[in-house]
């Protein structure tokens, strides 16, 4: 579970963030909508720990351990993970090399025994075999000349790979055109579990007919201004955002 | 790739920027008077029991060298130099040459063995070490001991120091020292022509591949001595040999000179790879001590269809001087140049090589890699040239730099020069910086910043790693990470 309580954040003397309070329980899909500015990416690289941001306020707990005092990679290994807006490219790092190392650094923060090298290759196969990613991806540089939906389903891969209990998911839908947001929204579905929760961040009410909130979060501001159920997005896509530019201003 | 992990558990395991080949080994030692002069290179000359015209070529060098200057056209900088403020000959008293490990004194020994050279032949052979390498382990100003001597004998080979070898072999030492690398070619060659004390020698008869690799292994010990290594290999007619080097040098206060010569020969078909490690102590963090390397190395494919491949791992030193060159005279001769130099703190490196296309159909090949860290300074200086009568040569570049932070200076001066109008350049170059954004994705998914750093390293040199004989490269990358330690935050 993730609870954000009163969170004010400001970047460069720019204040971002601005009291946002905001719970996520266990299994539960919340979906974050909002025009740009409000500050939904702000709020996932805070969560995620992205030096820049200064918190002046407030607190952010996963399942009751404040991770504002963890660096990034010691959140990662308490199970937070955020799916990139952009997926950073890795030259000469192949994916596969890439994927061992982050799940080893994650086990070795966790103190946990590396995983067998052959065990590891099979869970790296059978994620790619599920989201359409050829073998021949994973011995190329991590998302070097990778298409933007290939770099998202790769996004998708680790998610699935070092099974975290709490993702958030930046803009996964921009820049994929149907067909890609069919098989990343399938990956994404596929790792719903009552144990995990995710923040699904996204302007548009497309990404949610193929992934179903359960709970449907409006920002402005810096703050979550109204808060419902799936149908709130519907209504959205039929007001615009208007209304919420003017609301908290 | 698989090293990445090792590379990064051996990054952590460093507690601050501690070089970790910094200790000395107390011994009793024979040294010249301090200084430089005729005497002096008498007495060295002496000391080696050479030959009249060695001396004699020596002598030659000295006088040319007292009318040359140093050289100033290269971006570094450094107080000047006082030649007569060094000892030109520093070596551990033995009891005359030792023909087995077992003479040689016990402290030497284990000097290697904490640097973890592999000089136990029984050792090697019983599996300790996982592949069968012979060494020949140069201490200060002489050679101690080269390990499978009989073995390589056995093929033909001669493995031998070069001091040995002006005894064993002093016909064909006097045959080709000297005609890749002429005495006067500069001012630190001609310097080293007249002092040089130790450094290997190798000769691969015709048509003989190798059995194992060579590999030397130098070490400066003493304060205020410079080394002067003059390294031999010949390969005859279709032969071929794979040689590296490995260097470090003790934590001291003041910087050490280390001006070596390195000449290469191929005859027709014959191959060589000179792999380098250079892991000189590279000073502290303010830029106090720390070895200035400045060494020639060049090498002639005198021969048709021959081949030479200089791979070098530049990590250590205050100063690196360097440039290993390839003379592509004979036909369809190919000349590579493969280099990693990184470079923190206060270092200063400028590298890179020279391809001179002499023959018909020549190639040459170089993949440049410069790590830049701290405040240091890294230059890429290169030359390719196309002679008259390098009908077809074909030379393709590719000089990458990477900066980590924002206080170093990454520095490229490729030289052009073609007089033949079939000849083909290319060349490509980038720079770029390790950003935030990519050392916060990896991150994001469990890597600390030095890990990721290290990962993000690895990447970038892989082409380059490549190249250098498998244990090596291991060690290669080990010894990058351990070079940038503390340069990330």
């Amino acid at each position: 579970m993730l609870e954000i309580r009163n969170l004010h954040v400001s970047i460069e003397d720019k204040k971002i963030l601005n009291g946002l309070t905001l719970t996520v329980h266990d299994g539960e899909v919340a979906a974050i909508m909002g025009p740009n500015g409000s500050g939904k990416s702000t709020l996932s690289y805070v969560i995620a720990g992205k030096p820049d941001y200064e918190v002046l306020d407030g607190e952010i707990l996963l399942d009751g351990q404040n991770v504002l005092e963890l660096e990034a990679h010691e959140r990662a290994a308490a199970g937070l993970f955020l799916a990139f807006q952009y997926p950073l490219e890795i030259p000469g790092v192949a994916t596969m090399s890439f994927l061992k190392a982050a799940m080893n650094a994650q086990r070795k923060i966790r103190g946990e025994e590396e995983m067998a090298t052959a065990d590891f290759m099979k869970a790296v196969r059978a994620a790619a075999d599920g989201l359409g990613i050829p073998q021949d991806m994973l011995r190329r540089g991590l998302n070097v000349g990778f298409s933007g939906g290939e770099k998202k389903r790769m996004e998708i891969l680790q998610m699935a790979l070092l099974a975290p209990n709490f993702c958030i998911l930046d803009e996964t839908d921009s820049g994929l055109d149907i067909d890609a947001l069919k098989v990343v929204s399938e990956g994404v579905n596929a790792l719903r579990d009552p144990k995990r929760a995710f923040l699904v961040i996204t302007h548009y009410q497309r990404l949610l007919n193929y992934i179903v909130p359960d709970t449907v979060h409006v920002m402005a501001h810096g703050q979550v201004v109204k808060s419902g159920g799936k149908e709130l997005a519907l209504e959205l896509e039929a007001t615009g955002y208007a209304d919420y530019k003017t609301l908290a201003a | 790739m698989a090293a990445v992990q090792e590379t990064v558990d051996q990054v952590k395991a460093i507690d601050v920027d501690q070089y970790k080949y910094g200790f000395s080994t107390e011994l009793e030692v024979d040294k010249a008077p301090l200084g430089l002069n005729e005497d002096i290179v008498r007495l060295i000359s002496a000391k080696k029991g050479e030959p009249d015209w060695m001396l004699e070529w020596r002598l030659d060098a000295y006088r040319r060298w007292l009318t040359m200057r140093e050289p100033t056209w290269a971006r570094v900088a450094y107080p000047k130099i006082d030649f007569n403020d060094i000892y030109y000959y520093a070596a551990p008293k033995m009891n005359a040459a030792p023909q087995t490990l077992d003479e040689v004194d016990p402290a030497i020994l284990e000097t290697y063995k904490k640097l973890g050279i592999p000089l136990r032949e029984q050792e090697i052979l019983a599996g300790v070490q996982t592949s069968k390498v012979a060494v020949d382990a140069v201490f200060d100003s002489v050679s101690v001991v080269t390990t499978f001597k009989a073995e390589l004998a056995k093929a033909g080979v001669i493995f031998c120091s070069i001091s040995e070898a002006l005894k064993e072999h002093p016909e064909l030492v006097r045959k080709y020292l000297g005609t890749v690398v002429p005495v006067t070619d500069n001012f630190y060659a001609t310097l080293n022509a007249a002092v040089f004390t130790d450094g290997s020698f190798v000769y691969i008869p015709k048509g003989v591949r190798c059995p194992m690799e060579l590999s030397t292994y130098f070490r400066i010990n003493e304060r205020n001595t410079g080394q002067f290594e003059r390294t031999l290999i010949i390969a005859e007619e279709g032969s071929y040999v794979s040689y590296l080097e490995g260097c470090t040098a003790p934590q001291r206060d003041e910087n050490q000179l280390h001006a070596a010569v390195v000449e290469l020969i191929t005859m027709d078909d014959a191959e060589i790879k000179y792999s380098t490690v250079q892991n000189w102590y590279p000073g502290d963090k303010d830029g106090k001590g720390g070895i200035y390397n400045f060494v020639t190395k060049r090498g002639d494919c005198r021969g048709k269809n021959s081949k030479i491949s200089w791979t070098q791992v530049e990590t250590g030193s205050a100063i690196t001087w360097k440039y290993p060159s390839c003379i592509l005279r004979g036909d369809g001769s190919r000349g590579e140049f493969y280099s990693i130099a990184v470079s923190n703190g206060m270092q200063q490196v400028d590298s890179g090589t020279k391809m001179i296309h002499l023959g018909k159909n020549t190639t040459s090949r170089i993949i440049s890699k410069g790590i830049s860290a701290g405040r240091s300074q890294n230059t890429y200086r290169g030359q390719v040239s196309a002679h008259r009568k390098a009908t077809n040569m074909r030379n393709f570049t590719n000089c990458d730099s990477l900066l980590i932070g924002d206080q170093c200076g990454a520095h490229t001066v490729p030289y052009m020069e073609c007089n033949n109008a079939t000849a083909v350049f290319e060349h490509e170059a980038t720079t770029s910086k390790i950003s935030e954004d990519q050392l916060f994705y990896c991150q994001q998914r469990g890597l600390n910043p030095e890990e990721a750093t290290a990962l993000i390293v690895n990447g970038f040199v892989k082409d380059v790693l490549q190249q250098l004989p498998m244990e090596f490269a291991v060690e290669a990358q080990k010894l990058i990470s351990i070079s940038l330690e503390g340069s990330v935050g």
